[in-house]
């Protein structure tokens, strides 16, 4: 690892303060992602800007019909959450099957979320719930939020400080997970809200994606059996050596299948 | 950049000049010379350098030593009470032969203590297995593992650890 120079600010302005005019400073939350980066010399950072005493960002809280999830908020209290069980316990059940119990202890949604790895699980709950990501400067919505391959809507420099989930009228997110690494070969995230069906998509693709035909099948018919007859196309989905393309096409039926029903249960 | 931490490694007040890089594990095994707690990989999967950090159980291989400013550490040579008087968790693992070459279990048992304190004493094998997914093996096959953990969960509770 690089040496760089390590900031522990206490406020989201402070933070924001030192990561300004400095393109190669970078934020760390969790540190599950970027410190493997750092090892791997994969990544050279001038300056590590830590979140973790950034007291206002960790947290959860109801609002209403949503439930918001500070930035620093780490998997393991969004999967142990009561408030998050009881409001959307897809989401709970989500952030527990992240990797394993001590990358829980440890890695954040902000950090999650804003990294946007292919293969991230949060990423579908927020597209899947049509969730709005808070900064430091707006708010944006999930649609508009990933856009590719480990790439956000986040300027530089820009933090996100906290995530608005709605509550939905059902929902479930189901994974194939890895068997070594535990991220996900395919998961799909159903939503049935108020403003329609959402059937989010993460691994399979470089990024996040929505299933329109399914979601259309399921407004009409909420049931597994409403979407049997899909074929996700193979074209531009991820192809390595866990798996071919024509492969996760298949199981993103599979696991689309298994969600409706848990989401029925 | 050199930065002085302050912490508590098993109940002693340490402190130390390490880099803003230096990893928490090698300030424990280098800075400190506390060489139970082991680096198995490069990647943050193998789990072979489990402690707990106030309380949680963290892969001390994916933390700076300057995030530990301040906290309670724990290590696997702060477990038992006294050289002849291992925890309840490591003679689970010596009568359950759930250790071969050794080289996992200063992780395991950091792991599974966090799991049985967790789960309230109460395990049953499938939850002891997905515990353990952070944590890899190349010896034993897990399956002595897991015996000894299911055995020291009522063990540690009996003996208010
Ligand atoms: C062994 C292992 C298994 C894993 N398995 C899974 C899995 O199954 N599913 C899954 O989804 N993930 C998995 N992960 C990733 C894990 O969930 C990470 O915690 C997460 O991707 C990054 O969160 P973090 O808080 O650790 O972020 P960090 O590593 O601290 O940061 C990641 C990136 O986000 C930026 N960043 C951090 N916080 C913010 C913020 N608030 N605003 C803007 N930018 C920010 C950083 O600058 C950095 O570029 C795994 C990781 C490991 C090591
Ligand atoms: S050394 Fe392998 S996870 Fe830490
Ligand atoms: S006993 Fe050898 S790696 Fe587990």
């Amino acid at each position: 690892m690089y040496d760089f120079a390590y900031h522990r600010p206490k406020s989201v302005a402070d933070a924001v303060g030192l990561l300004k005019g400095k393109p190669e400073a970078r934020a760390m939350s969790g540190g599950m992602t970027l410190i493997p980066t750092l090892k791997q010399r994969l990544a050279r950072p001038s300056d590590v800007v830590d979140l973790g005493g950034v007291k206002e960002l960790a947290g959860i809280k109801v609002e209403g019909n949503n439930v918001v999830v500070g930035g620093m908020t780490r998997h393991a209290d969004v999967a142990t959450s009561a408030e998050v069980k009881a409001a959307i316990p897809a989401l709970a059940h989500l952030a527990g099957h992240i990797g394993d119990p001590q990358v829980r202890n440890r890695g954040t949604i902000g950090g999650s979320v804003a990294n946007n790895d292919p293969a991230a699980d949060y990423p579908g709950a927020v597209v899947g719930l049509n969730a709005t990501v808070t900064t430091n400067t707006r708010k944006i919505a999930a649609d508009d939020f990933f856009k590719g391959l480990f790439e956000t809507a986040l300027a530089d420099g820009e933090l996100i400080t906290s995530i608005s989930f709605p509550k939905a009228e059902k929902a479930a997110y189901m994974k194939f997970p890895n068997p070594a690494s535990r991220y996900a070969m395919v998961g799909v995230f159903v939503a049935k809200t108020a403003g329609g069906v959402r059937v989010a998509v993460t691994g399979a693709g470089p990024c996040v994606f929505r299933v329109k035909a399914m979601e259309d099948a399921l407004a009409k018919n909420f049931s597994s059996a409403a979407i049997k007859d899909i074929k996700i196309p193979a074209d531009g989905l991820n192809s390595d050596i866990h798996g071919s393309a024509e492969y996760r096409a298949h199981l993103v039926g599979v696991m689309a299948r298994r969600a409706v029903d848990a989401a029925n249960k | 950049m050199s930065i002085s931490v302050a912490m508590t490694v098993n109940g002693k007040a340490v402190s130390g000049k390490v880099e803003a890089r230096t990893l928490l594990v090698q300030f424990l095994r280098e800075h400190l010379g506390m060489t139970g707690t082991h680096v198995g990989c490069d990647t943050s999967q193998c789990g072979a350098c489990v402690i707990h950090v106030d309380g949680k159980s963290v892969k001390s291989c994916t933390m700076l030593a300057v995030q530990a400013e301040g906290a309670k550490v724990t290590t696997i040579e702060g477990l038992a009470a006294s050289p002849d008087k291992l925890h309840p968790m490591q003679e689970a693992f010596r009568e359950n032969h759930a250790l071969q070459c050794g080289f996992c279990t200063p992780g395991m048992v950091m792991s599974a203590i966090d799991m049985v304190k967790r789960h309230n004493y109460q395990l049953d094998e499938a939850t002891v297995r997905r515990e353990l997914e952070g944590n890899l093996c190349r010896c034993t096959g897990y399956h002595n593992i897991v015996k000894a953990i299911l055995a020291a969960a009522p063990a540690m509770k009996s003996a208010g650890v």
